[in-house]
């Protein structure tokens, strides 16, 4: 359990926050010191708005440590609608209901618990798009 | 006059609901404890997934209720989250909840923030909604978010069992200019009751069987509500809705009858029966499921009850600013038709009740 590292990644965990050149206005998730577009190290923090596609998925049924109570989960890369591809968790869905190409939102969620004495990390996963109405 | 009201004019700017997608039938939980002869309080409750806690749930409504306010999250000079349920004993949600609506996070000379967990049972909520009007009200701030929310436990085979759901709504208080429904007055009545309660450090809560019902629910519900109409010169016909605390459908139903409110005034705000009682969440939710449909001038009593035990009575009037901001979010009745059945193994998996080790 490496508190400071979660401490540090709570940015983009909590708030998808990655960083814009400020050259040549490329997008980056997980964020970038260096543009990989025109090697810029001018980089400002960028929140993405969280909408995006899924690009592709699997079921994990065999997971990593410290996501066994998970399972079965799915894994998905979602392109965002700024550009970036992430990995991630897709939630509030039966694997059988999911389409790749289906459009997905961001929601914050837990994504493990060292223990029950330890910390617990909250961070993102996608769903597909609710309309709400 | 003894209503409750800052001399600033306040009213609720956003609002925002969250309910977990999977329901349980209380036929079900009949099915594997016996005990249902009297019949079921609840048709079903709400139970969240595996990956959702008050926290990821207080988030959720949080944005909702920024997406109805229109306002920025470092605009937020409070974030107050009222639950029995909170993830850690020690470490407040609030901090979380507030990072991760953007109100809170790199020093910011501009945005100072209060943040912490309110507790008082079923109560925290709107107590932390009293502190956000005066908050307001007093001028420290222009806007602070309270959140009502839980994801309660009963000890399984024990009646609470059947009711306790999860889910609960965010609201931000901010000027009654620019509010969707203005702030009349508050009445809040307490008193040292030991109807239910839970030690630290024990799982589940005990709770006083008959004696939750007249010294508890009804006495404080009805004295708080009494005490606000009685104190603002109102009747229940004055009203459009009434929401109660609903820790199952007929306490509410009995609270409005005993005030004189007739049923189809509690109806809209009256979830229990589909999603169980929501703690802290329950009167603040019901009132969401009650803003995402009332018209303007309409008048609006919200009242809690928390064992305890202690009620939060308040009057709030629809504005036309309701109009342009209830669609901007999903609306609470959504959330409520959202469902997935589970059965009760299932549900045993979700709310670690299994013992892995
Ligand atoms: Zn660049």
């Amino acid at each position: 359990m490496d508190l400071a590292r979660h401490w540090r990644l709570k940015d983009q965990r909590y708030r998808l926050e990655g960083t814009v050149c400020a050259e040549c206005g490329a997008k980056f998730f997980p964020p970038r010191q260096v543009c990989t577009e025109c090697k810029s190290t001018n980089l400002k923090p960028h929140e993405f708005a969280g909408r995006g596609e899924l690009y592709s998925f699997t079921t994990v049924s065999a997971p990593p440590s410290g996501h066994e109570e998970f399972v079965p989960y799915i894994v998905g890369m979602v392109k965002l609608d700024e550009g970036p591809l992430v990995e991630a968790q897709i939630t509030d869905v039966n694997p059988a209901d999911v389409k790749i190409g289906q459009r997905v939102e961001m929601v914050t969620r837990k994504l493990r618990a060292y223990g029950d004495d330890g910390v617990i990390v909250y961070g993102y996963k996608f769903r597909p798009i609710v309309n709400g109405s | 006059m003894s209503v409750m009201k800052p001399k600033r004019d306040v009213g609720i700017i956003g609002y925002g609901a969250y309910v977990p997608r999977f329901r349980i039938r209380a036929e079900e939980i009949a099915r594997v404890w016996g005990g249902a002869d009297e019949g079921v309080p609840i048709e079903e409750k709400a139970v969240p997934g595996l990956d959702e806690d008050t926290v990821t749930m207080s988030i959720e409504a949080a944005r909702n209720a920024l997406a109805r306010a229109g306002i920025q999250p470092k605009q937020l000079r409070a974030v107050w989250v009222g639950s029995e349920s909170h993830p850690y004993a020690v470490k407040p949600s609030s901090t979380i909840v507030a990072e991760a609506i953007g109100a809170a996070g790199r020093a910011n000379h501009d945005s100072p923030l209060l943040a912490a967990d309110w507790e008082f049972a079923c109560k925290a909520g709107t107590e932390a909604l009293q502190a956000a009007i005066a908050l307001v009200g007093s001028g420290m701030a222009d806007y602070a978010m309270a959140i009502g929310m839980d994801t309660a436990q009963g000890r399984p085979g024990d009646a609470l069992e059947y009711t306790a759901g999860a889910g609960g709504a965010a609201y931000i208080v901010g000027p009654a200019e620019n509010s969707l429904a203005y702030f009349e007055g508050s009445y809040s009545y307490v008193t040292d009751t030991p109807d239910f309660f839970r030690r630290e450090h024990q799982h589940y809560p005990q709770h006083g069987n008959r004696f939750t019902g007249e010294p508890a629910y009804f006495d404080h519900t009805l004295h708080a509500a009494r005490g606000l109409m009685d104190e603002l010169g109102y009747q229940p016909s004055d009203f459009a809705y009434a929401i109660f605390h609903q820790p199952n459908v007929k306490f509410p139903q009995t609270a409005a009858r005993k005030l004189g409110f007739a049923p189809e005034q509690i109806a809209p705000g009256l979830l229990a029966g589909k999603i169980g009682n929501t703690y802290s969440g329950a009167a603040m939710l019901g009132a969401t499921a009650v803003l995402d449909i009332a018209k303007p001038g309409d008048r609006i009593l919200l009242c809690s009850f928390g064992s305890g035990a202690g009620s939060d009575a308040f009057s709030w009037v629809v504005t036309d600013k309701i109009l342009e901001r209830r669609g901007r979010a999903p609306k609470t009745a959504w959330y409520v038709a959202r469902r997935e059945v589970i059965d009760y193994a299932l549900y045993a998996r979700y709310r670690g009740k299994l013992v892995m080790n």
